[in-house]
């Protein structure tokens, strides 16, 4: 039980506790908190994989942007002491019966599936690389998702702006 | 975790929860792309990339999401799932 194991099991364990703790309890703005810690240890997981780059990405984006907009959002529309009812029984054994059927289902299959290791040894990822292939054209290039994307953001930018806009009281706009 | 956040998304009543479960969905699902890149093809970064743009669509998703939470909050002045039933039949 090397170091790297170790610091796996650490951080999933991280994962999975404070995951089961976001949707269990009742107080809307500890879920919150415990969701910060999830993509905090989400982060570390990329790191331990080697990932640099997209761990720096999901503290800037998720724990630095997401995060922001759901406690904006909570602060904006709720009584933060208000303790929300428990949860009805049925509900309850709907949620986590579905859950652990399907997860029991997923699980065993993977672990009846025999993955082949591939053994090619390179591992390109430095931002160079990955810019390059975020902007080339030809075979593992990236470039038609990144345009799309930007007009994807266009769009949720213009329609959460016209979504979320007061509207005018009648009489104003029959003048 | 990805199993939490459908356990999540059912049990809870509130909107923005319901919001967390799914960013929970997709952190999993993510995860599972960047270790299958590194493990099973690490000299290709297909994953990754796609990893990348879940993480800008889940980002734009969820301000959308946000979005309709504020409007919905001005019209019923709440956010549960409950109470929230105008098209019910």
């Amino acid at each position: 039980m090397n170091l790297h194991e170790i610091v796996f099991i650490i951080c999933s364990a991280v994962i999975l506790v404070f995951a089961l703790m976001t949707i269990l309890s009742r107080r809307i703005l500890r879920s919150a908190t415990y969701l910060l810690f999830v993509l905090l240890a989400t982060a570390g997981a990329y790191a331990w994989l080697e990932y640099q780059f997209m761990a720096a990405i999901q503290i800037a984006l998720y724990a630095g942007g997401i995060m922001v907009i759901i406690i904006f959002s909570i602060l904006l529309t709720h009584h933060i002491h208000h303790k929300s009812k428990s949860f009805p029984l049925s509900k309850i054994l709907t949620g986590f019966g579905l859950a652990l059927l399907t997860a029991g289902t997923s699980i065993y299959v993977i672990l009846e599936h025999d993955f082949k290791y591939k053994e090619a040894e390179k591992m390109e990822v430095d931002i160079e690389t990955i810019g390059n292939h975020l902007i080339s054209t030809g075979r593992d290039g990236y470039s038609l998702p990144f345009e799309v994307i930007s007009l994807l953001l266009l769009a949720v930018l213009i329609g959460a702006i016209i979504i979320a806009k007061k509207d005018k009281p009648l009489n104003e706009q029959e003048n | 975790m990805f199993f939490i956040g459908v356990a999540g998304f059912i049990i809870r009543r509130n909107l923005i929860t319901i919001l967390m479960s799914i960013e929970l969905m997709l952190n999993a699902v993510n995860i599972n792309f960047l270790a299958i890149n590194r493990y099973l093809y690490p000299d290709q970064l297909h994953g990754h990339f796609f990893a990348i743009f879940v993480v800008a669509i889940a980002a734009a998703e969820a301000s959308l999401v946000i979005a309709l939470v504020i409007h919905i909050y001005r019209k019923f002045r709440t956010i549960d799932v409950d109470q929230v039933a105008d098209m019910r039949f």
